[in-house]
């Protein structure tokens, strides 16, 4: 009589629980960040404490990443996910979530709870931070420094574990080696080495409208004092969202930049990877999805015109450009840009989205006209506004804080103007498209359930359609998890990209050149009901 | 509205399914969907997933529950017991009667049982359905450990969701290795060496005699090599059949499974079978009479679908292709590898150094046509071996243009080369 030798005390248990290794790993961690939350009570710890916090919380995610994955055999690694509390919006997901949330609240309106002292020295958590912030930038911390670094820790040490987990895939390894570099190089050192140089605090790949203050006014005035390099800033940031990103986003679809630069996909992509699943895929939530963040998108347009045209006005010896020929041309241009799309994609556009584009513009340039004829001067106060209730509610805390609940993409998807520009760009004047294989797909749902950008993936692959999404960010996870092989992320010729009209291969040929016939004719909405 | 048809389906399979949804677009016929099974349709490939913790049942849905009463697709949740062709009726549990003008049969398969001693007992069952796999749950829950008996693709499966949680699997394999009834040689035995990669134990060349219990619940079987091992789970994997039984009685002819002619009609008028359950009287040049795989199914859900809304067709697949996952190696097929090649079909084999990547090309040795591929973690796109199979390209176009059909992702490593010149390694020490 044999019986196998490997038995387990654990066996026929789902896979929830952690390991002894693991234990102690999230222990490390935690301990780690124990040390920064004791640094609150102003305790005057000396900076070995801070390096200790930081070591402390990277080997303990290593640890733990290497335990959970190294032993096994390369491949997909989602064993678990449904049954685990972090991951299956169970207690821990939402204690993580309500923490993060408090810690976000804490971090944008009260920074003095930090530590942060801008009148004189900082003290508990920011004065721990002082020393490294000097070492590079020779000033002392502020909130944003710590945040910075957590941050920058956070996509290091996550980005690692994302590494092994993903490491038989080379797309996705590449891909997290970008987003390392570009947070640690442009998002965290390079603002920080100009500030150390007296130059204005300038990350290149923190894009307008995504960093809606690029053209607030005391930004324009750093710019304008810094001379040439100020100057050149100014241009590239001009240059990057009119000229670099249509370019990029062409050959490439909009994922050179959300899954391969941007930090905020940067930390969605690592420290976010746990929770992907957790997005909404319901076609009321993409109903949603279209709404708020085309809505975003109209705000930061009109408030980044109204501040330009308050700086205009304020400074008007500053620069050449006339406040009024400022208006008059960002009416124009929004003008032409919609003129175009109209005259070229119109066939492309549903019926809703035409709608969308002709209401938001109308907006837009009432908003323009009454600027003009009112001389606003509350531009400012937009700002503001929008800062608090954009930059600081929506991406921050709504965005990172509920990770854990509604998944990593959540300002990503619904809020990000940076991904509206790019996403409309990706659907209308690219060459990406996630390619479906023929009549490979099972309708599985691996796709749509892994899609963090809550796309339901699977119902154009079971339907032999290609996928091209606005919001897609190309991060690649529906093809890595896909298991027959029926997803591939591409760039190609423009003729046959968006293929509403395919059939699944593998019939009678007659019979499916009848059934593309059939989907041509019910595909349009007059002609039938039928809705799939 | 007496003039509207009513069509009924008995099944919702993707082949049951698939004709729903084709009917609905070019008819407006009523359209009634029975299932015992589930409410909604799901995708059985993916039962698995469910049990590993990657997805949740609700994923398994292809479609939000908004779909079907926006496409006007009627979903019954019930079982059929009786077909009166004469009446065109269906006598449903508890008492209710459904009329029909037409009738889809597409009731898919049961897990086949070969009559062991013990298989009655608890703790021995297949996965095909929904309630197979609630069983499985409960059958493992303080399951020290599990034999499964055969190697095909519903196996496997089943080692790798026994395998995350825990519970050491034994298979036994009544062929030199695995699913070697379908693959070649080389190929099987290949993706053996990789389950056992995995850490399942995998007994080849070995049969099932009888399974023992006690208390009612399985505890050890014995294998034909004389061999008796502890097990609380017994795993059937020996293949499925078509799910026929409540036929018994009925005028419907059946054999295997219900006979059906190319046009999918059974030997009563106005009644069809699809998917699983049907048997082809004159199945097509190398297919099979019974195919049990998603995509014929689906195939022939599209098929009927026409025929039943006016415009006759016959089931007339195209090339054939399939594709399945074992643990980590991805596999695809486009055309016929046959298992057993004759003298009219020769094979070449390459892998990889690190045993994760492998091809087999079949091709015919006389006019050196292209027969068939299976390619092991290595994609494939569909279309272009499709067209190649049409265009009846040669073995040499197909190395040629290898590139061309390759389907993996991005950056990954590219064998073009590799297999191209090991190919023209074998071809000279085949002439030596």
């Amino acid at each position: 009589m044999s019986t196998p030798q490997n038995n387990m005390s654990l066996s026929g248990e789902a896979p929830a629980k952690l390991s002894t290794t693991q234990k102690v790993a999230t222990g490390l961690g935690w301990t780690g960040l124990f040390i920064l939350f004791l640094a609150l009570f102003n305790l005057e710890l000396p900076s070995a404490f801070l390096w200790s916090a930081l070591a402390l919380i990277s080997v303990g995610v290593i640890i733990f990443a290497n335990d959970l994955y190294m032993g096994k055999s390369a491949g997909v690694k989602n064993d678990g996910i449904w049954f685990r509390s972090m991951t299956a919006r169970g207690i821990l997901a939402w204690g993580t979530g309500i923490v993060l949330t408090m810690f976000y609240i804490v971090l944008y309106w009260f920074p003095q709870y930090l530590g942060h002292n801008p009148e004189g020295s900082n003290t508990g958590l920011i004065a721990l931070f002082d020393p490294l912030s000097r070492f590079i930038s020779g000033h002392a911390a502020s909130q944003w420094f710590v945040y910075g670094t957590l941050y920058t820790l956070a996509i290091l040490a996550f980005g690692y574990k994302f590494l092994l987990k993903y490491r038989h895939n080379k797309y996705e390894v590449l891909r997290t080696y970008s987003v390392m570099f570009f947070q640690l190089g442009f998002a965290f050192l390079i603002p920080e080495i100009l500030m150390r140089l007296n130059q204005p605090y300038f990350n290149p790949v923190n894009i307008w409208p995504l960093n809606y203050d690029l053209f607030a006014g005391y930004k324009l005035s750093e710019f304008f004092s810094a001379g040439n390099i100020g100057l050149l800033m100014l241009f590239f940031g001009i240059a990057s969202i009119f000229v670099i990103t249509p370019i990029l986003t062409y050959f490439y679809g909009k994922r050179w930049y959300c899954s391969w630069v941007c930090g905020c996909g940067g930390l969605a992509e690592t420290a976010g990877d746990p929770y992907r699943h957790l997005s909404d895929k319901s076609r009321a939530s993409w109903k949603f999805e279209r709404y708020i963040i085309h809505t975003v998108l109209v705000l930061v347009v009109i408030m980044t015109i109204a501040v330009v045209y308050s700086f205009l006005n304020e400074n008007p010896e500053q620069f050449w450009l006339d406040k009024n020929v400022f208006l008059l041309g960002s009416a124009a241009f929004l003008v032409l840009l919609f003129g175009l799309i109209w005259i070229f994609k119109r066939h492309r556009l549903a019926r809703d989205a035409k709608k969308g584009a002709i209401i938001s513009l109308s907006i837009v340039l009432a908003i323009i006209a009454a600027f003009y004829f009112s001389g606003m001067t509350y531009g400012y106060l937009l700002r503001q506004w929008y800062g608090f209730l954009i930059g600081a509610a929506f991406s921050g805390v709504i965005g990172v804080g509920f990770y854990p609940i509604f998944g990593n993409r959540v300002w990503c998807r619904f809020g990000c103007p940076m991904a509206a520009v790019l996403g409309m760009q990706q659907r209308l004047f690219s060459k990406f498209r996630i390619t479906t294989n023929g009549g490979q797909c099972i309708s599985c749902g691996n796709c749509s359930t892994y899609c963090e950008m809550g796309i339901d993936v699977r119902a154009y692959a079971q339907k032999g359609e290609n996928i091209v999404r606005s919001s897609c960010v190309g991060c690649g996870i529906c093809s890595a998890v896909c298991p027959r092989g029926v997803l591939k992320l591409e760039n190609g010729p423009l003729d046959g990209r968006i293929n509403g009209d395919a059939v699944l291969l593998g019939n009678d040929v007659d019979l499916l050149d009848l059934i593309q016939q059939q989907k041509k004719v019910t595909r349009d909405p007059k002609s039938s009901h039928f809705n799939s | 509205m007496s003039s509207t048809e009513h069509v009924v389906i008995i099944g919702n399979g993707v082949a049951g399914i698939t004709a729903a949804r084709h009917i609905r677009r070019i008819s407006n016929k009523k359209i009634t969907v029975i299932s015992a099974e589930s409410d909604y349709f799901f995708s059985r490939t993916a039962l698995m997933y469910v049990y590993m913790g990657h997805m949740k049942w609700e994923h398994l849905k292809p479609y939000e529950d908004w779909f079907w009463e926006e496409n006007r697709i009627e979903l019954k949740k019930a079982y059929v017991e009786k077909i009166e062709p004469a009446s065109k009726m269906l006598f449903l549990k508890g008492e209710e009667k459904m009329s029909y003008d037409k009738l889809i049969l597409a009731t898919g398969s049961v897990p086949r049982f070969l009559g062991w001693d013990g298989q009655e007992l608890k703790g021995v069952q297949g996965l095909v359905s929904k309630q197979d796999l609630e069983l499985l749950e409960d059958n493992t829950r303080n399951c020290k450990s599990a034999v499964i008996v055969g190697g095909g693709l519903i196996g496997v499966e089943l080692a790798e969701m026994l395998h995350t949680r825990n519970i050491p699997v034994t298979m036994l394999i009544r062929e030199k290795a695995s699913w070697q009834n379908v693959l070649p040689l080389q190929d099987a035995e290949f993706i053996s060496r990789h389950i056992q990669s995995q850490g399942i134990v995998l007994k080849h060349e070995t049969e099932l005699k009888k399974i023992n219990g006690t208390n009612g619940r399985v505890s050890s079987v014995n294998t034909s090599s004389g061999e008796e091992i502890n097990c609380n789970l017994l795993g059937v994997s020996v293949g499925v059949k078509p799910n026929i039984t409540f036929l018994k009685g009925t005028e419907i002819e059946t054999d295997m499974g219900i006979l059906v002619n190319p046009h999918l009609q059974t030997n009563i008028p106005d009644v069809y079978a699809i998917g699983d359950c049907a048997q082809h009287r004159e199945p097509q040049n190398g297919r099979k009479d019974i195919e049990a795989v998603w995509y014929t199914a689906r195939m022939m859900g599209e098929t009927v679908a026409q025929t039943i809304c006016g415009q006759t067709f016959k089931y007339k697949p195209g090339h054939w292709f399939n594709s399945a996952k074992f643990f980590n190696i991805e596999f695809q097929t486009y055309g016929l590898v046959n298992a057993e090649p004759g003298e009219d079909e020769k094979h070449f084999h390459w892998e990889n150094k690190e045993g994760e990547k492998a091809i087999t090309i079949a091709f015919d040795p006389a006019t050196s046509k292209f027969l068939g591929i299976n390619t092991f973690g290595i994609r494939m796109r569909h279309e272009v071996f499709d067209r190649w199979l049409t265009q009846q390209r040669d073995l040499e176009f197909i190395l040629r243009n290898f590139r061309e059909a390759n389907f993996d992702p991005e950056f990954y490593d590219r064998h073009e080369k590799e297999i191209f010149s090991s190919f023209k390694d074998q071809l000279a020490n085949s002439q030596t």
